[in-house]
């Protein structure tokens, strides 16, 4: 089970980006983290797999704690090796190589042949795909195929719990239903997933609870489905909400004040 | 998909310049091998002697691009600290404290003591390179690459001023127990048992190509391995690398270790034939990375094969330039053949803007 608490992060030592962000991910469960472009997703996820070195920033109170042991500020390859790998924003595949050694490098930290051997395997059952591709230069592969492949590396080290930071960015819809589909797949052969994702619907048609996050915290966390039942979530995250006569309602006639959340005081 | 592909004068130009050069030295070499082929069979092998040291020090180069995506300028200081660790530990100290009369080069360190000495040597080079990764790359990581070139610039200015500092104007020997020696292919024996004639191959030809066969082969095999391929993927996206747990550090200290160790055995060979002919260190030593360049850039940056294939079609360019316009050294200048890698280079160059062998880079269109 993964802990964050009260955490705070920094970069340059000056910008404030998390100010007390606290979520946590059971076992077996998949976790959204929802929110708009700057509330602090993408640090989160660099906060608990230990990149945030690479971008000038710190992690100076609170805590990250993964299975009861303390992980902050912890090197990214010890925090691999403890269980937590993640798909990394904008899918980041190493061009250069093909896809069995992309898939190589994702085993890196496994040191047994036949462990290694054996993700390998699965991941190639996983994605099909992949497999008819193993030896293409992955530059050359589409977007989806690319987002399978970042997957499948992540997968190489037998996570226990997968952070997928944005999969479905830049994907057409019907990829997005089969990214959907990998991600319970993932997740009912035991792995434990927070999904950040801008794409409210899908992240919480999945997913067993949700966290809003705004400006560096959590304004509002839930069962996903009571989130997705939420006037203000489906408001701003969803643009689902009717007027009381059924119609969608036009931006039109709102006056700015009355759009309001609930949790903006 | 396919590889971007615009037009470029220069290709065409440049390849077929290339192509009526190859046709012109080829039909120059045949014309050699049936009127001179004692000279021919001479310059082949100096070539070969020089080309193997170039591939050498091109590996190191090639070998660090390939982790850290920057070019190593302080590689010249590595070759000449690294070939001044040999000459204090060998000739200074006498490691392991014996000398033998040796019959190539008379009083001098034994075999077994030479190749300790040139071990011990390589160790702390190599250890030199882990210090400067640990302390002044080390911090770098996922900073621009820029940066972490001009500082390898400026550990270049570091070592050679130290270098240059314990060199001073004499010359430190090496005690290369071939000394400047060779042998002699073919010729005549007269009557006074006195060989006359024949192709000179100096030793140090043989060793030096020996020495590169060995680390490539060594180099190509870890290339293969699970460390080979995370060595290129930190190369490409170091973040990345990191989030899948590639340990950065790790890779980049394997990388400079091996660089360094790479650079002292090319400056070693940089001072024996045919590139000097002291047996020692001095001043000059240093250059042998900025000779190198147009080997690697030729090759490929990022490219072991290509590191190879320049290392030995630069040598063999600069070696047959002096041999075979010698006479015309008057019109070129005195250090003409110096020059000549460059223009191989250059040529090569607007053929392949990526070298023979580097990777173009990958884009989808």
């Amino acid at each position: 089970m993964l802990e964050v608490a009260n955490l705070e992060v920094v970069y340059n030592e000056v910008v404030l980006v998390l100010r007390g962000l606290s979520i946590e991910v059971p076992d077996g469960h998949i976790v959204a983290l929802l929110g708009a472009n700057g509330a602090g997703k993408t640090t989160t996820a660099r906060a608990i797999g230990g990149l945030l070195g690479v971008h000038e920033g710190k992690a100076t109170k609170g805590s990250v704690t993964f299975d009861g042991r303390e992980i902050t500020n912890d090197k990214a390859s010890a925090i691999v090796t403890a269980g937590i790998t993640q798909v990394m924003e904008g899918r980041r595949t190493f061009a250069d190589l093909t896809v069995h050694e992309n898939l190589m490098c994702g085993g890196f930290t496994v040191k047994d042949r036949s462990t290694r051997q054996a993700s390998y395997e699965r991941v190639m059952e996983l994605f099909p795909r992949l497999k008819e591709r193993r030896r293409q230069v992955a530059g050359y592969m589409s977007g989806g195929e690319q987002q399978m492949l970042a997957i499948g590396r992540a997968l190489m080290t037998s996570p226990k719990l997968l952070i997928l930071d944005e999969p479905s960015l830049g994907l057409a819809p019907q990829l997005v239903q089969q990214i959907r589909d990998i991600i319970i797949n993932i997740n009912q052969e035991g792995t434990s997933v927070l999904l950040i994702e801008q794409n409210a619907m899908m992240a919480l048609s999945i997913a067993n609870y949700g966290y809003v996050m705004e400006t560096g915290k959590v304004v509002m966390d839930g069962e996903a489905s009571k989130l997705l039942d939420d006037d203000d979530v489906k408001e701003f995250y969803l643009g689902l909400r009717s007027d009381e006569s059924g119609n969608r309602k036009s931006f039109r006639n709102v006056k700015h004040y009355k759009r309001k959340k609930k949790w903006a005081s | 998909m396919d590889r971007i592909k615009g037009f470029n004068p220069f290709t065409s130009i440049g390849s077929s310049a290339l192509t009526v050069f190859i046709a012109a030295v080829v039909l120059f070499l045949i014309n050699r091998a049936i009127f001179e082929t004692t000279v021919l069979v001479q310059t082949l092998a100096k070539a070969l002697g020089l080309g193997a040291v170039y591939a050498i020090v091109a590996l190191g180069f090639v070998l660090i691009f390939k982790a850290t995506q920057v070019v190593n300028f302080a590689q010249g200081g590595l070759a000449m600290v690294g070939a001044l660790f040999l000459s204090f530990l060998a000739v200074d100290e006498h490691i392991p404290f014996t000398t033998i009369q040796n019959p190539l080069i008379g009083i001098g360190p034994s075999w077994f003591g030479w190749g300790l000495s040139v071990l011990v040597a390589l160790v702390f080079a190599a250890l030199l390179g882990l210090v400067i990764e640990r302390i002044v790359i080390r911090p770098m990581i996922g900073q621009p690459l820029f940066s972490v070139a001009i500082i390898t610039l400026g550990m270049e200015a570091f070592l050679r001023t130290f270098a240059n500092d314990s060199v001073r104007v004499q010359l430190r020997p090496l005690g290369i127990p071939w000394g400047t020696g060779g042998f002699t292919l073919g010729g005549t024996v007269g009557d006074n048992g006195i060989t006359t004639g024949g192709a000179f191959v100096a030793w140090s030809y043989v060793a030096a190509v020996i020495t590169a066969a060995v680390a490539f082969v060594a180099v190509f095999l870890f290339y293969r391995s699970r460390m080979g391929v995370a060595m290129r993927a930190v190369a490409f996206d170091q973040e990345a690398a990191m989030a899948n747990g590639i340990n950065v550090g790790l890779v980049f200290a394997i990388a400079w270790a091996a660089g360094a160790v790479l650079a002292t055995i090319g400056g070693i060979y940089a001072t024996q034939p045919p590139i000097a002919q002291t047996g020692a260190v001095q001043i000059e030593t240093q250059f042998i990375a900025f000779r190198t360049l147009p080997a690697v850039i030729l090759g490929g940056l990022d490219s072991v094969q290509g590191a190879l294939v320049g290392g030995l079609i630069i040598g063999l360019a600069e070696i047959s330039a002096g041999q075979y316009l010698s006479q015309f050294s008057g019109q070129l200048g005195a250090g003409y053949p110096l020059i000549v890698p460059y223009v191989v280079m250059i040529i090569g160059l607007l053929v392949r803007p990526y070298g023979i062998f580097g990777t173009p880079e990958v884009r989808r269109v």
